[in-house]
């Protein structure tokens, strides 16, 4: 199958004033796929999407969709649909003349901008609410008919600024598998925009993550969860404790000292020795359990490890652990940093070398 | 914070008092004197050729000031509410400035600009254009005293607004003619029609400013509010408080239309408006039927 | 600045409008203005400055609109407190009508409160009766002025007071205090700034107002003369120095007042951690 590049983002920069919005960014997005630009506020997300709209004007670099060059195009004549954060519905329209403004733009005839309206009012559920004004709807119906209205000129690529931010976190969980579905439905490009990483990892097909104005990696969030590139997205992706020295746990003394992050998931915690699936001395740390927290399907185990509190997560079968029991701890890797790098390291034991107990 | 009946009814009372004493008691007695000489001699006045004529340039100077006023106000509220640019700041104390100027110096300012002592007054006399002690110079001075009232009930409401509703439009490839017209009209209409009320009401009784520049000459550059001046001072009060009523009237017509304007302003669409819950079973059906 | 594209069009057809207008409604009569008192002199501007019946004028009205606004900021108040607290007939009305002296023609409203005033108007019979001169007098001027300056302070604190977070209040009465104590050092804080912006505003338009005051002053010199009747008198002479020289201490007058307290409350707002960059 020949994949098709529907956006290409080429050494764009961008500055307010001395802010540095976008720092020679470049990534490219092919046709049907669902991206999503994580990152931190203030790393600069938005500042792209608006770019790629021609919201904003790069300093530098260049901006193609479907092959065009659009950097001097109004984003009227780009060809995508623009869902902004806040909707921006018009609020003296129905919902009937807000999906059909674009289409009214056009000068489509009646008949077109009708049928099309209908289409995309049974689309996002709301075909008996065409006559209401938006205040008359609630946040999740309001969010969509913003979606049916940047749909409803048939754009090439779908541009999402913070899709579910104003949205009740109940109906968010149900717009979100929606989106998810409609957009793959239709084979629409999209590119939306989260700070929310669960979001991203549960939306995009492929997630681009910023920070300060750069891109720090791109790719499928599972790939991005198991190997983070940059020492960033290993601490922005999943939760994670920071540990300025690694080097002084068991299984990684034999490297230079070294800063690092441990998920919980690397931890092992067990009560006695026995219950490691390892159970080596020699790799195996001892540590002080400092707090347990439920956490619905596992135990958060904070465990001292050698002056370093550390987080492990046990199931709710395992044997108690409480506060102040002395317990074991098998650390079975460690993503470990190397100036803006970050590679995994594993543990000792793992790594199948002479190991003498 | 519950405070006893007597101190609220002492405070009504204070507030209802002070309002009759100075705001009610003035408008019973124009009308009062008004009519002293009974209706006939009241509609007489009112239909006197000074009295008409003064209305004519009343309303010759209000329709300048307000139609001047309503492009200015339009344009610079789009400027200052849709753009960034420096001097921004300025620019907005600038157009407020006449605001805090007496309306009495407002008319000095012209009398600079185009009287006997200007440098341009030779070109005038030669030219044989009248501008002070003439119509131009009330209109003038009329839209200088009322130039901030249609850009400062604009800018709030604007800026309120935000840009992303014309910047959807703008996305969606409508020009500055279609947004303006189609998605920020609609959006301000109130706004503006208030901004234009309170302009309308301050050009037909504006005094200071145009005392000075219209040199008082009856039945050519007395508007109504002069008109009653002369009438006034030469004893005719009855004349006087005749053609005031006719402003007395206005500023009662202005006052109602502000507060229909508030009010349609308030309540925009009331009707019940649904909750996130009820949009799960919209939802599937959307994707079922879609 | 210019060279940037916009989303939104306009931005050169509303600056050329906007300029436009500025330079020739604005800027241009200003900036004559500026020129010919420029030209004046030193001298000439001192003497026309400091002439005694000049300087009598300013002090009337200064001392006059002084006196209004300190009225009416008290009136304001209660105005304000009552429309918004409580409940009772007559209310729209009472607040359609705060507006009156912003829509009335101040001609209209001089010749009415004259006609009142005086020794046989109808309020004017009274305070004559117990000596008092209620029109002709500096009592008549700030009469005037208070007239033209009561929306300004109503209007400045009503929509703040409407805006007061109730749980401050209820949270003051758990401490177990009283309605003054609550009033003193909760509400009134609150309701300052606005008081104040609306105490300058009445006052500065005080300071200039002409229409309504010219009727029931009485304009004897050195008595009940105001400064903007003194530039109308210069103008009337041809004497446009002196015109201008009256001109400018008004003007730098009320410009320090508005200043002045716009200076005050942007400091209070530091001070407080306010709504400065909320």
């Amino acid at each position: 199958m020949l994949l098709m590049v529907e956006v290409e983002v080429r050494n764009v920069s961008k500055n307010f004033g001395n802010f540095k919005a976008s720092d020679n960014v470049s990534f490219s997005v092919e046709r049907g796929k669902l991206i999503g630009l994580l990152g931190p506020s203030g790393s600069g997300k938005t500042t792209i999407l608006r770019m790629i709209a021609g919201l904003e004007t790069p300093d530098s670099g260049e901006i193609f969709i479907g092959g065009r060059k659009v950097n001097n195009l109004p984003p009227g004549k780009r060809g995508i649909g623009f869902l902004f954060q806040s909707y921006a519905l018009f609020k003296h329209m129905t919902v009937f003349d807000n999906i059909a403004f674009g289409l009214t733009v056009q000068k489509k005839s009646v008949a077109e901008i009708k049928s099309r309206v209908e289409e995309l009012a049974d689309l996002i559920g709301l075909k008996n609410f065409t006559h209401r004004y938006p205040l008359q709807l609630s946040g999740g119906q309001r969010q969509r008919v913003a979606f049916a209205r940047a749909l409803a000129p048939n754009p090439e690529l779908l541009l999402l600024d913070e899709p579910f931010a104003a949205i009740d976190a109940k109906v968010r969980q149900e717009l979100r598998g929606w989106l998810k579905k409609t957009i793959h439905k239709l084979g629409i490009t999209a590119i939306f925009v989260t700070h929310d990483q669960d979001e991203a990892v549960e939306v995009a097909d492929e997630i681009i993550i910023t920070n300060r104005g750069r891109v720090e990696q791109a790719g499928i969030p599972v790939e991005i969860y198991q190997s983070p590139k940059t020492p960033f997205v290993a601490k922005f992706i999943g939760e994670s404790v920071q540990v300025p020295d690694c080097s002084i746990f068991k299984g990684f003394d034999e490297y230079e000292s070294f800063a690092g992050i441990l998920r919980p998931e690397f931890l092992e915690i067990a009560a006695t020795i026995d219950e490691m699936p390892q159970p080596m001395p020699v790799t195996t740390e001892r540590g002080i359990v400092r707090g347990t927290f439920f956490r619905g399907s596992v135990i958060q185990i904070d465990i001292e490890v050698k002056g370093q509190l550390l987080k492990g997560f046990r199931g709710l079968e395992q044997t108690t652990l409480h506060e102040g029991d002395e317990a074991f701890v098998f650390i079975h890797k460690i993503y470990g940093f190397d100036g803006d790098k970050t590679t995994v390291i594993e543990n000792a034991a793992k790594r199948g070398e002479s190991v003498v107990i | 914070m519950r405070e006893p009946i007597w101190l609220k009814r002492t405070l009504i009372f204070l507030a209802a008092s002070f309002l009759f004493v100075m705001l009610i008691m003035p408008l019973l007695l124009v009308a009062k004197e008004a009519l002293s000489k009974g209706v006939d001699f009241y509609f007489k006045a009112l239909t006197d050729e000074f009295a008409l004529k003064a209305l004519y340039l009343t309303i010759e100077a209000t329709i300048s000031a307000v139609v001047l006023n309503t492009i200015f106000g339009l344009a610079s509220a789009w400027l200052l509410t849709k753009f960034d640019f420096r001097g921004k700041t300025f620019l907005g104390s600038l157009i407020d400035l006449p605001f805090a100027i007496s309306p009495v110096i407002a008319g000095l300012f012209f009398i600079m600009l185009f009287g006997r002592l200007s440098p341009l007054y030779p070109l005038l006399q030669e030219y044989d254009v009248a501008i002070v002690f003439a119509v131009p110079a009330i209109i003038l001075a009329t839209v200088f005293v009322t130039f901030p009232f249609i850009t400062r009930e604009l800018v709030p409401v604007m800026e309120n607004q935000g840009r992303s509703e014309e910047e959807a439009a703008a996305t969606m490839g409508a020009n500055g003619w279609t947004i303006f017209r189609r998605v920020t009209l609609p959006n301000i209409k109130w706004a503006l029609g208030y901004g234009i009320i309170l302009c309308s009401a301050r050009a037909l009784g504006e005094f200071g400013a145009v005392s000075v520049v219209s040199g008082h000459i009856r039945g050519k550059t007395n508007t109504l509010p002069l008109h009653i001046e002369i009438l006034y001072n030469e004893y005719n009060f009855t004349a006087a408080f005749a053609v005031a009523s006719v402003l007395v009237f206005l500023a009662i017509i202005v006052l109602i239309l502000r507060n229909l304007v508030e009010r349609a302003n308030k309540n925009p669409v009331e009707e019940e408006i649904p909750t996130d819950d009820k949009n799960s079973s919209e939802l599937k059906a959307g994707v079922a039927h879609g | 600045m210019f060279g940037k594209s916009d989303v939104i069009p306009g931005r050169r057809l509303t600056l050329g409008i906007t300029l436009t207008f500025v330079s020739l409604f604005l800027f241009i009569p200003l900036a004559s203005f500026v020129l010919f008192a420029s030209g004046m002199g030193l001298e000439k501007f001192f003497a026309a400055v400091t002439d005694w019946r000049n300087v009598h004028a300013y002090g009337v009205s200064f001392f006059c609109a002084l006196a209004a606004g300190l009225i009416n900021s008290l009136f304001g108040l209660i105005i304000a407190w009552v429309l918004v607290r409580y409940d009772f007939r007559g209310k729209k009305i009472m607040d359609a009508l705060i507006d009156l002296p912003f829509a009335l023609p101040t001609a209209v409203a001089g010749i009415a409160l004259t006609t009142l005033y005086a020794q046989n108007g109808l309020l004017g019979k009274f305070f004559y009766s117990v000596g008092i001169e209620s029109a002709f007098s500096p009592m008549g001027i700030t009469i005037a002025l208070i007239f033209v300056g009561i929306p300004f302070v109503a209007r400045s604190v009503q929509p703040v007071l409407k805006e007061l977070d109730p749980q401050l209040e209820e949270a003051a009465n758990l401490f177990g205090a009283g309605n003054w104590t609550i009033f003193s050092k909760i509400i009134f804080p609150e309701l300052l700034p606005p008081l104040l912006t609306g105490f300058a505003l009445a006052f500065a338009r005080g300071i200039g107002e002409y229409g309504s005051v010219v009727f029931i002053a009485g304009n004897m010199p050195y008595e009940t003369e105001i400064a903007p009747l003194m530039i109308m008198t210069k103008l009337e002479q041809f004497d446009y120095q002196s015109a201008a020289a009256i001109a400018i201490v008004m003007m730098i007058l009320s410009l320090s007042i508005l200043l002045g307290i716009h200076g005050w409350q942007s400091r209070q707002l530091k001070r407080i951690g306010g709504v400065v960059g909320a």
